[in-house]
């Protein structure tokens, strides 16, 4: 079972709730993953209204809401955005995105440590999204963060695992939960991403803007489970033993 | 957070237990897969992978040439004091060994440090036994202060100090630490140093903490071997490297495998380690770990030391003299060990290059200091 923080989960596929084309479609799409976290953008979100299109949609005993800081471009307005959030939300958990850039949405990292510091202090459950950086998820460890949440390729490209070799490193090097997030395009990805050992995935664009949203939901559900399953049943390497020279160890049998 | 809590939850019989017990498919699994756990490395440090000593030699030399290249790091001791005030049953120095104690004095370090500089070395391993009277954290600073410019890189092997200690002697070029627990067993432990600081055993075992929190560059491990069952205390060794490793990120860590080696009356090993459990021991750490570094003294013989330079080891020392004064002060004054390959730095430097690697004599320059 996945734990972060002092939340357990059974599903380790977490989703987003943009880009579909109703809050219904969402909904149904949601159920389908089984996805017990789901995270929404606090600036899609009508903070004084109860009755929000995506929130009530979101009413289910089973999902735990992740909200995110989209749309901020430094530390400054994160911790601002999270404080909102908390209040309306009643949840201090908190998935950090600052991405300053418009165009590629790239994480800025030395916001992102910033904001960490701050927000470890205050209380918050932090998941900061962030560039398949080794060095900087064990600086946001450090500083408090409860998971981390490295890129597998550009946000929204669906391009796959492009920075496979760096997640590899940050899973071997962890000690909080790594949960891939971004440029994850198809089930396979996510396979992938769980199979190399990551202990999450979270996916929203290639579900949301499927041919059949609630189908490919379903079946990122069933990619999570096996991916997962890959990893505990133990992957065989894939390097060829050197070839044999003169044995090395002959000469233990001379004494 | 210390490793102490990590420690606490694991039961010696247990691991030992599961070590024995596993099979032929858990070391075949061990060598095949491409991520390896904990329990990897038991199943190959277990008796069952004896029979696999080849192929695990040939996924050691390839890793450790992968990251090390063909290198070996060369390094000498120093013996800066045999005055001790704890008794360790194993040990040449141990207070109830009667023999003449001696703390070097300024012009002795500078004798001393004379004769190895012109062995060729830049990395010199400071070493003294535990007498807070004299060999306390202000001796260290003067001896680093004396040393210090004469080196590339200066380690230590000294009791454990407390991290404002550390603190002050890293500032001064102290590179790295070397602190073995000994044996991660409990009650041996206890028997084998039953008189002195020494004998607390949770201060020993948190002492790579409180070195990692100082922020030091490098720091070494291990156990002693012969003292308890090397399989379960090798375990543990790599259970502590593990947490180490992913705690204090920022360092570099390093293992040897001192075997119990004869003194003036001393112990006998109550376990004995062939050279082939050495060597499964060697390749095991190497599969499980292709960062760390891995040392062997002169405490081994000349031809056990010519082959494993091949098989995962990346430094060694040469020339090596385990009395303080025994290169140019008191060549004479009693060992803390006998050692066994006594050849000298150039030899063991041509040995290395016939066996298709470089000796490198200096690897570290530390800029800030
Ligand atoms: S092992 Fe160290 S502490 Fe123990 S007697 Fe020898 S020098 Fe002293």
């Amino acid at each position: 079972m996945l734990k972060i923080a002092d939340k357990e989960f059974q599903s380790r596929l977490f989703t987003g709730t943009g880009k579909f084309s109703s809050s219904d479609l969402m909904e149904e799409a949601l159920l389908a993953s089984g996805s017990e976290l789901v995270t929404v953008a606090l600036r899609r979100v009508d903070m004084n209204n109860t009755q929000d299109d995506i929130l009530t949609h979101l009413k289910h005993a089973h999902i735990h809401l992740l909200p995110n800081t989209s749309g901020v471009r430094n530390a400054k307005e994160a911790v601002f955005a999270a404080q909102l959030a908390r209040e309306a939300l009643e949840t201090n958990w908190l998935k950090l995105e600052i991405h300053p850039d418009p165009k590629y949405l790239m994480p800025d990292p030395i916001e992102t440590l910033k904001a960490t510091e701050e927000l470890a202090k205050l209380g918050f459950v932090i998941l900061p999204y962030i560039h398949a950086d080794p060095v900087l998820c064990k600086r946001l460890e450090n500083a408090g963060a409860s998971a981390v949440m490295p890129l597998g390729s550009p946000i929204g490209s669906n391009k796959g695992l492009k920075t496979i070799d760096f997640l590899e490193i940050i899973i071997e090097q962890s000690n909080v939960p790594v949960v891939v997030d971004a440029g994850i395009g198809s089930p396979s990805d996510a396979a992938l991403a769980m199979e190399i050992g990551a202990d999450a995935v979270l996916v929203n664009t290639a579900i949301a803007v499927a041919g059949d949203p609630v189908a490919m939901a379903a079946a990122f559900k069933l990619a999570v489970q096996a991916g997962r399953m890959a990893f505990e049943a133990r992957l065989g390497n894939k390097g060829n033993f050197a070839a044999a020279t003169s044995p090395l160890t002959a000469f233990l049998d001379e004494f | 957070m210390s490793f102490r809590a990590q420690f606490e939850l694991h039961d010696w019989n247990e691991v030992k237990q599961s070590i024995y017990s596993k099979t032929s498919a858990d070391v075949e699994t061990a060598l095949h897969v491409s991520k390896r756990t904990l329990e990897d490395f038991k199943a190959l440090i277990s008796p069952a992978a004896s029979r696999y000593l080849e192929p695990m030699a040939r996924l050691s030399r390839e890793l450790t040439q992968k990251r090390f290249g063909k290198t070996i790091q060369m390094y000498i001791p120093l013996y800066l004091s045999n005055e001790c005030t704890n008794i360790c049953t194993y040990c040449g120095f141990s207070l109830d060994n009667k023999v003449r104690r001696r703390t070097l004095n300024a012009d002795e370090i500078l004798k001393e440090v004379e004769v190895i500089k012109s062995l060729g070395y830049e990395h010199v391993l400071l070493v003294t036994g535990e007498a807070n009277q004299t060999v306390h954290v202000d001796y260290f600073k003067k001896a680093l202060d004396l040393i210090r410019p004469h080196f590339a890189q200066v380690s230590m092997e000294v009791q454990p100090l407390n991290q404002d200690e550390y603190e002050q002697l890293i500032p001064l070029g102290l590179h790295s630490v070397l602190i073995y627990q000994e044996t991660y067993h409990q009650e041996d432990y206890r028997k084998h140093h039953p008189k002195g600081k020494k004998s607390n055993f949770n201060y020993r075992l948190e002492t790579p903490d409180r070195l990692g929190r100082a922020g030091i560059y490098k720091m070494g491990l291990g156990v002693l071997i012969g003292l308890e069952d090397w399989r379960t205390d090798s375990f543990f060794t790599a259970l502590h490297l593990n947490y180490l490793e992913r705690t204090y990120w920022q360092t570099r860590y390093s293992l040897s495998f001192p075997r119990l080696r004869p003194f003036s009356g001393g112990l006998e090993p109550k376990v004995e380690m062939t050279d082939k459990e050495l060597v499964q021991l060697i390749c095991a750490y190497r599969i499980m770990n292709e960062e760390v570094e891995i040392s062997l003294s002169t405490r081994e013989s000349e031809k056990f030391r010519n082959h494993c330079i091949q098989l995962g080891v990346t430094s060694i020392s040469a020339g090596s003299k385990t009395n303080p004064g025994g290169y140019a002060v008191e060549p004479d004054s009693l060992e803390q060990f006998e050692i066994s390959d006594e050849r000298s730095p150039a030899q063991i430097a041509e040995m290395i290059r016939m066996g298709g690697y470089e000796p490198v004599w200096k690897d570290w320059d530390n800029v800030f200091v």
